[in-house]
């Protein structure tokens, strides 16, 4: 609960918490508790799925409500949801597509099912209302900036226009708009994610300008065209989601342009080279005592957890460093580069790290 | 008993790995519902039991409160307790049922316990001096421990053990005939027994002060009903574990035995060396599951409610290669257990090789 002051009431609670685990004891009140609402949890944040809405054919918004102990998000962070498949807890990371101002005490992420992806086709076509999913709280700096800059400039693709759909929502709350244009980037004009919502906006704000690229007919978006749509971009604080591909080609942009510090990016998937595989070899976990073979191309995390360790996790892309561990012996190699690397002692990124050889590592 | 040869013994072991990666490879959602409702089962029977006790000036409401409680406390040391400290359900990643998170409702700590049980236990299944486990160091359930005019009163303090098996458990744990050969210091020892009274404090505190207390006028009853609930549970469990790998037909080794063995060789002597108990399936879930000893010993990490499900093809694969396969009901094993706790307080001739224990390479049943 970083940032959030404690309150009378939550000493209050705590105290009888307190007590109470006298008579629960070897487990806390709260383990009885959940058993009536799973929302009562203060240990483990959770939300209940009320609402299921399709976006487009592979794309559907899930309306969640956080337990207790949820703190307000700014437009912009993600969250971690963790959700049971075939009895097995999977985490995964996504944007808030709800503005924070929405008031109901609801939020709602907005989910692409892409093909092989498990989690994400459960979210998708599989999850009902009703389903009890984890949560952590929001956090990341893909934030607006507080005043809101007067001239701003989004450049998205795909499912990366959930967390800007956050920002043009809650930025369209007080019924007027600061001067915002919207590059977007998708396969078809069907495919566009809030496509319906995203005109109406553009519709009712004369300030606010929709560019839909439609890259199945119109190939994509050339940053060269970037003078054409918006002759004034050096000006404007720009907010940047979607694939590595266009992330870089927007970071050189902005770079050669010298202007690096207006950009902002949201990455959403790691790039992960499989040449750059390993040797792979028989992992030892020391906390927990397990041990299990790795192959050279599967992260120490993914090991983990199939071998039964509670492996800490957070954005398994290598950027949050939730899930690190300390190495004890061998050496990784970091599946983004190829790199291998590892010394005794040495917190390693399991989400993008995988064995080269034989490894010890304290978890 | 026919003879079994090496390679059958490793055909035997193939063949129950793949009972095992069967079992893996269908582990879902049905058995994630299944802990989870036994849990919710268990905690709503244990509050009820305890609601009931506060309405203890009627006899039966402390009747009924006190079964409930012990049925509750069961249940939550055997079915649930000793198989997620087993990592039975650590697939589901779910940090509330989690071998590394979970505390259980016993004076011993869970952390103290997955030691000598999960791995001593397990691994060294009734191999004599490695499996702490026979006899649990009080008692001489092997005709190889030699004969000590101590071991005259041992039925007497097996039935002391029983209602208070908890605190055996905890005592047996700290491993303290490990202090004379000087494998443990008394350091260790005392943080032990720090964290056991810390631990059985506040076990303590909550049956015999806090609800007592809580219960104003029927301090009594709520007392006496928690102690009774508490008992039973203990005698309960020791009833079952000691059928488990005590009753006569139970094999026991020698660690020259075991060395260099093999996997097959390791699943043969733990079905040797572990005895089911036949019965219902509201039987089962109440013996934690521990009725079905032998798939637990050869799949301890299996979940427990898929045992009844393998033990035919687990039965089968004994009939196929002429192995033994030990079963029996409560009443007829117990009666067993209790012979060979009379038997051996008396002085036996140490044999060399006994009886329904196989030769020392372990390649044949004899």
């Amino acid at each position: 609960m970083t940032g959030l002051a404690r309150t009378p009431i939550d000493d209050v609670t705590l105290r009888l918490a307190d007590t109470a685990a006298w008579l629960t004891t070897p487990l806390m009140p709260e383990d009885y508790l959940t058993l009536i609402n799973p929302l009562w949890s203060s240990r483990e944040l959770r939300g209940r799925v009320e609402a299921v809405h399709p976006e487009t054919k592979d794309v559907a918004s899930l309306v969640i409500r956080p337990g207790r102990s949820w703190s307000t998000h700014r437009a912009g962070q993600f969250i971690r949801v963790g959700v049971d498949i075939d009895g097995v807890r999977h985490w995964r990371t996504y944007s808030l597509s709800s503005a924070p101002e929405r008031g109901d005490g609801r939020v709602t992420i907005t989910v692409k099912s892409v093909p092989g992806g498990v989690v994400s086709t459960h979210l998708v076509h599989r999850t009902t209302p009703g389903t009890i999913v984890g949560l952590t709280r929001p956090e990341g700096g893909f934030v607006l900036p507080e005043p809101v800059p007067s001239r701003l400039l989004f450049v998205t693709a795909g499912s990366g226009i959930t967390p800007v759909m956050a920002m043009l929502r809650s930025l369209a709350r007080p019924g007027e708009m600061p001067d915002v244009i919207v590059l977007h980037s998708a396969p078809t004009r069907e495919e566009v994610i809030f496509g319906p919502e995203l005109r109406t906006l553009a519709g009712r704000f004369p300030h606010l300008l929709l560019h839909e690229q439609h890259t199945r007919s119109s190939g994509r978006l050339n940053l060269s065209q970037l003078p054409d749509l918006c002759p004034d971009w050096p000006e404007r604080h720009v907010w940047a989601c979607g694939p590595t591909g266009m992330l870089r080609e927007a970071e050189t942009y902005w770079r050669e342009a010298g202007i690096a510090d207006r950009l902002r990016m949201e990455h959403f998937r790691p790039a992960v080279t499989t040449s750059a595989a390993g040797g792979g070899g028989h992992v030892r976990f020391l906390v927990s005592g397990r041990e299990a073979d790795a192959d050279g191309a599967t992260p120490l995390l993914v090991v983990g957890e199939n071998a039964g360790v509670l492996m800490p996790s957070g954005c398994r892309m290598g950027i949050c460093y939730r899930c690190t561990g300390r190495l004890r012996s061998g050496r990784v190699r970091d599946l983004r580069t190829g790199r291998e690397y590892g010394e005794e002692g040495e917190l390693i990124q399991t989400c993008v790290s995988a064995a080269d050889g034989n490894v010890e590592i304290e978890l | 008993m026919k003879t079994i040869s090496e390679a059958e013994i490793e055909e035997f072991g193939r063949e129950l790995d793949k009972i095992r990666d069967d079992v893996i490879a269908s582990r879902g959602e049905d058995d994630a519902r299944y802990i989870r409702r036994v849990i919710a089962v268990q905690r709503a029977l244990e509050v009820s039991g305890r609601a009931l006790l506060f309405a203890s000036v009627l006899p039966p409401a402390w009747l009924a409160g006190t079964a409930a409680l012990a049925t509750a406390k069961i249940l939550e040391n055997m079915e649930i307790g000793h198989n997620v400290l087993h990592g039975q359900w650590d697939w589901m990643r779910d940090p509330a049922i989690h071998s590394s998170t979970w505390e259980w409702d016993l004076v011993s700590p869970a952390r103290h316990w997955k030691y000598t049980h999960n791995y001593l236990h397990h691994k060294w299944t009734n191999v004599l001096g490695k499996d702490r486990d026979i006899g649990f160091v009080l008692l001489r359930l092997s005709p190889e421990q030699p004969w000590h005019p101590y071991y005259l009163g041992q039925p007497l303090y097996n039935a002391i053990l029983a209602p208070f098996f908890e605190w055996g458990v905890a005592l047996h744990d700290l491993e303290v005939e490990r202090l004379r050969g000087g494998d443990k210091s008394w350091a260790e020892v005392f943080a032990q027994v720090r964290e056991i009274l810390r631990k059985a404090g506040r076990q303590a505190v909550k049956d015999y002060v806090a609800f007592p207390l809580l219960a104003g006028p029927l301090f009594l009853p709520v007392l006496i009903g928690n102690f009774t609930a508490n008992m039973t549970r203990n005698v309960w469990a020791h009833t079952v574990i000691f059928c488990g790998h005590f009753p006569d037909e139970a094999a026991t080794f020698t660690e020259e035995q075991v060395e260099g063995e093999t996997r097959g060789e390791w699943y043969l002597r733990q079905l040797l060396g572990s005895c089911n108990l036949t019965g219902g399936s509201l039987f089962h879930i109440m013996a934690g599951n521990l009725s079905y000893q032998i798939e637990h010993h050869l799949f301890p990490d299996l979940p427990s409610n898929r045992y009844a499900e393998v033990a035919p093809r687990v039965r089968a694969l004994c009939e196929r290669f002429g192995l033994p396969y030990n079963t029996g009901s409560l009443l007829r094993q117990t009666a067993r257990v209790w012979k060979r706790v009379f038997r051996l307080a008396l002085p036996t001739p140490t044999p060399k090789s006994r009886a329904g224990c196989p030769t020392p390479a372990l390649t044949q049943a004899a």
